[in-house]
């Protein structure tokens, strides 16, 4: 056999590199680059456009660009580019506003501790116990955040222990709505009579334990960012829910309310909302009543997301196939039973991305309030530009407050979309 | 059949109990207990006001609409100096939202769907400069923007008296504002309004006509050209036998400032670039789902039909990719419409600022007037939504 064949190779050929133009860099550009005349003209077109955008804003941005000095004077002399050194300098004031410095560890914990508020909701490895921290975790927030007494954010815990044991004494006895109503009562009966009351009353016979009270208008910066922002989209979630079942409901009086609702709300702009929060709001609340503007605009807030978030949920309702909602009704379960076990947990899986959107929308939508006067990170950059050191300062500050608003909604952004995708544990294609 | 009936027959006298144990009475019950708290609810609230108002000797009237505003507006389209009623700002508010709300929507439009189609295509660096646009511009508030775009045209331009005219005069960009030639009617300039009205519906006839005959024969005629031709030739013609009676003023430096032309303040221009530029952002994200969405054997079967490439897009992928991007894009209009009102922080006067900014101002009639804000943009958000929804369901799947 092998005297026939004498010509068979018996090593193989030693492996030649890819042709140039199908492989490495130059096949690359060929592909993607200049792949055909009106292609090649774009890439060199957008290239100079990059280049000399750049060219102009490289240097002074980082090159020429003073990051340590104590005016903007000093940094003229310095050097020419971008006086960055306000930043710095206020750093303090655009993150906290007027919060006091002796105390910026409050808010910092507060902050801290929200993550791990969020962590069991994250994560489902993490031990369910920590559910117990994320449900006292509102009040502690606003505790830390204002300070004051302790007694006050205690007793609403009793209140809560107190609903929990009036709805299950009730529910031995009444359905389930009607135990609900029994709990709502003993929450209007506790706010209106006995938390303050008793409070004030501790107050006397024990003393001020609590840490130092902080008004509202010390709060400023990115700090109002994220205490009107977080609040108003963990606050609107449950609303929003109550308002998609609503709007989904067969009852016609409870769809027309929430849909009345729904759309007034998605109908003007925030902007309006915020001037009722400001200036209107006190009328709708029996006189005498004055309080906090913070703590209004957060009130509007919600409610605003509150509307858009009733939409998300609702597409995501209608998403589900309505087997779903059969098998649940086939398998014996009452209404809220099915919802609850059955509905909505693919329901909100659904509507994720959306709700993670209305959040990212509702993060920026918070510079608004500084129309009203609040000093957010956009409302403080007026009283920066007014003092003698800083007076002058254009772009730096605008730029500041921009980036960080892109870091933080461009991580939620991708977050969300992570987040999907280890969801989407369904079966369909 | 029977056994229902016997059992409907055997029905048992009505208990109270059914209202909240029977399923067939208990909506009755919830609805009724809906009713009156959500009534209740708004009576406590109207009783509020009510109290809050006797407390502060106020009144509920909208007499004040009719009272002299006494104060000016820079940007105007109707007549209104400070001697007009506050109904007469209203107005001029309403007016202005509506120029920058139709505007927005054009430009933003048209910035979404080149941005979103670039962002397609297969050259790297033109997809990733639409990237990082689309991504820079939706991460950062639109209020920023806004603000950014104002201080940008104050900061950067030049002042009149060292502006320099572009595009032959017809265009000055100064850090006072925009000059921009302002068309001149003489007379005949109504008759040549008519003719192109006139001509426009011919250019519809025409196309039926031909979609018709296309039917019947199966002849494909040159629409588009035809349809151009009998829009532009006759009005064109018609300019220049009636002796060109539009004409184009040009702003002029005298002294200061540049005198005639159209003059359009930095305000508008920076609400107007801000918001489109923002909105087109998400526009793109739109416009690039909608044709993603058309699954690729749409094309192939268009092409294995013999279509050309043209006609593969308009007539297969665009009208699919059209029911997709419609709703989402009309939803970026009324979003539009809405950040229209931060007009407020530049000092353009739209509708919330005039009456829900001095008009709530100066007379202290919060409640009448931010009601009346906004009743307005309630108003224009259902006009929309509900233009949107016979859009809709005139492009909806026809199911059988």
């Amino acid at each position: 056999m092998k005297k026939d064949i004498a010509y068979v190779a018996t090593e193989m050929l030693p492996e030649l590199p890819a042709p140039v133009n199908t492989h490495g860099p130059i096949a690359w550009m060929r592909a993607n680059l200049f792949s055909t005349t009106r292609d090649s003209v774009l890439t060199i077109l957008f290239t100079v456009v990059v280049l000399l955008a750049l060219y102009k804003l490289l240097p002074w941005l980082l090159i020429d660009s003073v990051f340590l000095a104590d005016s903007l004077r000093n940094c003229r002399e310095i050097d020419t580019g971008g006086c960055f050194a306000v930043v710095v300098s206020r750093f303090n004031q655009l993150i906290f506003g007027f919060y006091p410095p002796q105390l910026y560890w409050r808010p910092i914990l507060t902050f801290v501790l929200m993550f791990v508020a969020f962590a069991p909701l994250l994560h489902d490895n993490l031990p369910r116990k920590m559910l117990w921290f994320t449900a006292v975790y509102p009040l502690l927030a606003y505790w830390m955040l204002w300070g004051g007494a302790i007694w006050g954010p205690l007793l609403i815990l009793a209140m809560v222990a107190g609903v929990y044991f009036v709805y299950q004494y009730a529910s031995k006895t009444l359905s389930a709505g009607l135990s609900l109503l029994a709990a709502l009562a003993f929450v209007v009966v506790w706010l209106l009579f006995i938390q303050t009351n008793l409070s004030d009353a501790i107050t006397s016979t024990i003393g001020f334990v609590g840490l130092e009270p902080i008004e509202s208008d010390k709060f400023g910066g990115f700090l109002i960012t994220f205490v009107i922002g977080v609040t108003g989209i963990v606050a609107s979630l449950p609303i929003g829910i109550v308002l998609a079942l609503g709007r989904g409901s067969d009852m016609p009086t409870v769809k027309m309310i929430c849909v009345g609702f729904i759309e007034f709300i998605r109908g003007v702009p925030l902007i309006t909302l915020l001037f009722v929060a400001s200036t209107l709001l006190n009328y709708f609340l029996p006189p005498g009543t004055n309080f906090d503007l913070i703590l209004r605009v957060i009130i509007m807030v919600t409610l605003f997301a509150a509307a858009y978030m009733a939409e998300v949920i609702r597409g995501g309702l209608a998403a589900l196939p309505r087997g779903q909602y059969e098998a649940a009704d086939a398998l014996g379960l009452n209404y809220w039973q099915g919802t609850q076990l059955i509905v909505l947990p693919q329901a909100l899986k659904i509507s994720i991305p959306g709700i993670v959107n209305t959040f990212i929308g509702l993060f920026k939508d918070t510079t608004l309030v500084s129309i009203i006067g609040l000093l957010d990170p956009i409302g403080i950059m007026q009283p920066i530009r007014s003092t003698a050191e800083w007076n002058g300062i254009v772009w730096e500050l605008p730029i500041f407050v921009g980036l960080v608003f892109f870091i933080f909604c461009f991580t939620m952004s991708r977050y969300s979309m992570y987040f999907e995708r280890k969801l989407d544990t369904g079966h369909r294609n | 059949m029977t056994v229902a009936s016997d059992f409907a027959d055997e029905a048992e006298p009505f208990r109270i109990s059914q209202l909240i144990y029977d399923k067939r009475y208990r909506s009755y019950t919830i609805q009724v207990v809906t009713i009156m708290m959500f009534m209740l609810a708004v009576a406590w609230l109207v009783n509020n006001v009510v109290e809050n108002f006797r407390e502060l000797g106020k009144d509920f009237s909208f007499s004040f609409l009719f009272d002299a505003a006494s104060y000016d507006i820079n940007q105007r389209l109707i007549d209104y100096s400070s001697d007009s009623p506050h109904w007469r700002a209203a107005v001029v508010g309403i007016l202005n939202t509506l120029v920058v709300a139709v505007l927005g929507c054009i430009f933003a439009t048209v910035i979404g769907v080149a941005v979103g189609v670039a962002r397609l295509s297969k050259n790297w660096l033109v997809s990733r400069l639409m990237t990082i646009y689309i991504e820079g511009l939706r991460n950062v508030p639109v209020l920023l923007w806004i603000l950014l775009a104002s201080t940008a045209f104050s900061a950067i331009l030049p002042s009149p008296r060292q502006a320099v005219p572009l595009l032959g005069g017809g265009f000055v960009p100064t850090n006072r504002g925009f000059y921009l030639p302002a068309p001149v009617f003489e007379s005949g300039a109504m008759f040549l309004g008519i003719l192109f009205l006139a001509s426009l519906v011919a250019a519809w006839i025409f196309k039926r006509w031909a979609a018709a005959r296309q039917q019947a024969t199966g002849e494909i005629l040159p629409v588009l050209w035809i349809r151009l031709g009998i829009i532009i030739v006759p009005t064109f013609l018609m300019y220049f036998i009636l002796g060109m009676p539009i004409g184009l003023e040009l702003p002029e430096l005298k002294g200061f400032n540049f005198q005639g032309g159209l003059y359009v303040r930095n305000s508008f221009m920076a609400l107007w670039l801000a918001l489109s530029l923002y909105t087109g952002a998400f526009i793109a994200e739109n416009v690039r789902a909608g044709i993603q969405a058309i699954s690729h054997g749409q094309t192939e079967a268009a092409s294995s039909l013999g279509l050309p490439a043209s006609r593969t897009m308009n007539l297969v992928v665009l009208p699919q990719a059209l029911r997709i991007i419609i709703p989402p894009l009309i939803s970026q209009y009324l979003n539009l419409t809405k950040n229209s009102s931060l007009a407020i922080a530049v000092g353009y006067m739209d509708i919330t600022g005039t009456l829900g900014g001095i008009t709530l101002n100066q007379t202290g009639r919060e409640m009448e007037t931010l009601l009346l804000v906004m009743l307005f943009y309630l108003v224009v958000s259902l006009l929309i939504s509900a233009a949107m929804n016979i859009y809709n369901s005139s492009v909806a799947l026809k199911e059988r």
